[in-house]
């Protein structure tokens, strides 16, 4: 049964999530929104690594995809840490209500 | 064959939309872990089931609920009641329960049907990533340890709740 997905349309896919990743950066306000589309361009770009490393059969994509989890686990819990803070001291989560850090 | 790669798709896509458009940060995770599932689905189809497996446990599992705690923690106040009553209405989950029911009816058909193949023909199992990992990856796992302690200790650093205030006049405005 030599039925191959085209590897157009998997990275296509990909490309698709980490647009809708990038478009949920961009037209959300709230910082938790903000945190899970970075998630899912996170998602986006593993999908590629482990679609790339499926191609040619070797174990280099998925090796990347463990290095790409631990990464997302650490900015996750950094990321959650600094809501917390910024929720206990501007008791709101609005982005537009943090412009007087001036960044 | 192709077409369950199709439908995975469809519905990874779906979820993925609809999480950047709710507006309740909790149905934006339920969303969010139907589009984990079924990428999940995706990387089984590509021959690499230790990437699904960890992206069920660790993402699906372990980093969503870090965020469903987050949110709990935020939610705290008196409205809490009655926001959950609202949003315990079926017109709420509904909508990850079709597109999880259509995953389950994919994964039943894959396990049953006997001639169900990979659709690249190699798998690369665990073995073999784990012997890439731990070989010429050494200085790479090294690494990610080192990133994991410092998000840890970064963590309990920042999420640590200060008693003391920026200044004395925002001190005595957050007693009144």
């Amino acid at each position: 049964m030599k039925t191959e997905i085209s590897m157009e349309m998997i990275l296509l896919l990909a490309a698709l999530l980490f647009v809708m990743g990038i478009a949920g950066v961009i037209i959300r306000k709230n910082i938790i929104f903000m945190l899970l589309s970075i998630e899912v361009m996170l998602n986006a770009s593993g999908l590629a690594f482990v679609a790339a490393g499926s191609h040619w059969g070797q174990p280099d994509g998925q090796v990347m995809f463990v290095f790409i989890l631990a990464m997302a686990a650490a900015e996750v819990s950094v990321g959650l840490a600094l809501i917390l803070q910024i929720y206990h001291q501007h008791k709101s989560l609005d982005i537009d209500n943090l412009k007087e850090m001036k960044g | 064959m192709d077409i369950i790669f199709y439908i995975t798709a469809f519905v990874t896509l779906v979820s993925t939309l609809m999480v950047i458009t709710r507006h309740n940060p909790v149905h934006a995770l339920l969303y969010l872990v139907i589009s984990l599932l079924s990428l999940s689905v995706i990387f089984f189809l590509l021959g690499a089931p230790f990437a699904a497996m960890l992206e069920i446990i660790i993402y699906a599992g372990a980093i969503m609920v870090l965020f469903i705690f987050v949110i709990m923690l935020l939610n705290l106040g008196k409205e809490t009641a009655i926001q959950e009553k609202e949003w315990l209405k079926p017109k709420v989950w509904i909508g990850p329960t079709v597109l999880s029911a259509i995953l389950f009816a994919e994964l039943f058909y894959l396990i049953s049907s006997p001639s169900a193949t990979y659709l690249v023909q190699q798998t690369v199992d665990a073995k073999t990533v784990a012997i890439s990992l731990f070989r010429p990856y050494l200085i790479g796992v090294e690494l990610a340890a080192m990133l994991l302690m410092a998000g840890v200790v970064g963590a309990a650093h920042i999420g640590q709740h200060k008693k003391t205030t920026l200044h004395r006049f925002l001190k005595e405005e957050e007693v009144l």
